[in-house]
């Protein structure tokens, strides 16, 4: 497999052969910082136009076409759209409040984002505690969204934000369970040291029954966590107009916006990482030459391959399934995920002390 | 070096959010008028503030978070060290979660988690 450390190693001593070791700190945080926005951007954009055209597919229709070849710029037009659009400041609103909740939103996703190993070495933020630091900063994201339904002077979007904030810290149980039952068949909490585990197969598969039942928990969850139907009551647009982001204009609509698609492309690249691998290739024991093919193709082609397979599966979940109650999502979580979650922790625990893994 | 690139990301979704943000108040047009200022809602003029009390259901259900949440941070550092412990983990973990979900059961029993 190519590692990435060597060419960040590479420019990293460059950099301090030419410039005193503070400059050279300052500017390759620049470079990692510019890389990541980039990124940041260009899978948002990715994600707009898949979720367009799978939604199209879905429906039987062709989706956009008229902008660029197959509707590709289409996106590109939309962003420039938000871009001249006025930003309106509401009467009567929390003027502070209401202007740092995207920041707030943004910043949960653009660290979580950051977390995500796309190859060996590519990855910005590799702390020893990763798993519990990624459940944290996504967390962080409620806030934005609590505030900006609370601060926007406007019924409905408070009814969102409350809805939305029920639900979240609801479902981050079942998600952070079913990242507990992971770390327990792993050992260790930091990213690149699990995905250097799953080179000798994926978590999935070494951890069987219990894994598979904390991959579907955690779906479930991870689609509750991104506000996407059949979890959308935040933003239900039959009930509550768009939810906490109604009374946001322009581009501060548009943080919300690329702030939910991104944080459903880390739901799936964390899916990935955990679950399938990250960018471990597929390894089957005993196929020696299987598995030196498989390791031919390159560790982020695996992880884009898993995460926007997951990605998929939201979408086809997104488009099939009708908008649930408030009452039976809470149902839905404390009923049956949570108890379900904790005796899947022990039957993974189990499995783990007797030696029942592969 | 860690922290430096997690204060960086920090820094560095500010600037993104804030940039943005002077990019389009500089492009955008600016109108005045005195309709526009109103809250949207649904098109009618808005009764009232909106900071007002709200359904306790939400709050009892934060309330159970907080308990479940707290389990969690106290069973990561257990998660990470259950292959060297083998059976002491279990034994000690199956107490743990005995109490946890007795708790969680009160709580079904009382009719917490109905949404009233």
């Amino acid at each position: 497999m190519f590692d990435f450390t060597s060419m960040t190693t590479a420019i990293d001593s460059y950099l301090n052969s030419v410039l005193p070791s503070s400059a050279a700190t300052l500017i390759e945080c620049a470079i990692i910082a510019v890389c990541v926005i980039v990124a940041y951007l260009v899978f948002a954009i990715i994600m707009i136009f898949m979720e367009r055209k799978v939604c199209a597919a879905f429906q039987c229709r062709l989706g956009p076409m008229r902008v660029g070849p197959w509707g590709l710029l289409q996106v590109f037009a939309d962003v420039f759209k938000m871009l001249i659009k006025e930003i309106i400041s509401i009467k009567n609103s929390d003027k502070i409040l209401y202007n740092l909740a995207p920041f707030l939103v943004l910043m949960s996703s653009i660290i979580t984002f950051s977390c995500l190993p796309f190859d060996k070495g590519l990855q910005v933020l590799d702390f020893n505690i990763g798993a519990f630091f990624i459940m944290a900063a996504s967390s962080f994201g409620i806030l934005g969204i609590l505030l900006a339904g609370w601060s926007s002077n406007n019924k409905f979007s408070m009814i969102g934000a409350v809805r939305s904030g029920g639900q979240m810290i609801s479902y981050e149980l079942s998600m952070g369970l079913s990242i507990l039952t992971l770390v327990v068949l792993s050992g260790t909490m930091q990213i690149s040291e699990i995905v250097e585990t799953q080179t000798k197969g994926w978590f999935i598969f070494t951890g069987h029954v219990p894994a598979f039942i904390a991959f579907i928990i955690y779906i479930i969850a991870g689609n509750a966590e991104t506000n996407r139907a059949p979890f959308d009551l935040p933003e239900a647009e039959s009930e509550l107009t768009a939810g906490f982001h109604t009374e946001y204009s322009g581009m501060n609509f548009g943080f919300f916006y690329v702030a939910e698609f991104m944080n459903m492309f880390i739901i799936a690249g964390i899916a990935s990482t955990l679950f399938l691998g990250g960018w471990a290739p597929l390894y089957v024991p005993g196929l020696e030459g299987f598995n030196s093919v498989m390791e031919c193709i390159p560790g982020f082609v695996w992880f884009l391959a898993k995460t926007f397979f997951v990605i998929w599966l939201l979408m086809w979940i997104r488009w099939t399934f009708p908008r649930l109650r408030i009452d039976q999502v809470l149902a839905l979580e404390w009923k049956y995920l949570v108890p379900i979650g904790l005796i899947n922790l022990l039957i993974m625990t189990i499995c783990v002390v007797m030696g029942w893994t592969f | 070096m860690n922290l430096v690139l997690l204060f960086t990301m920090v820094i560095a979704s500010v600037a993104f959010v804030g940039a943005a943000m002077i990019l389009t108040r500089w492009i955008s047009p600016r109108t005045f008028n005195r309709q526009k200022s109103e809250t949207y809602e649904c098109g009618v003029p808005t009764q009232g503030q909106t900071w007002i009390h709200f359904k306790a259901g939400y709050y009892l259900f934060a309330i159970l978070f907080l308990m479940f949440d707290i389990e969690a941070v106290f069973l990561f550092p257990w998660a990470t060290i259950v292959q060297e412990l083998g059976m002491k983990a279990l034994v000690g973990v199956l107490f743990f979660l005995f109490f946890l979900i007795l708790g969680l059961a009160y709580a079904w029993r009382r009719k917490a988690l109905e949404w009233k």
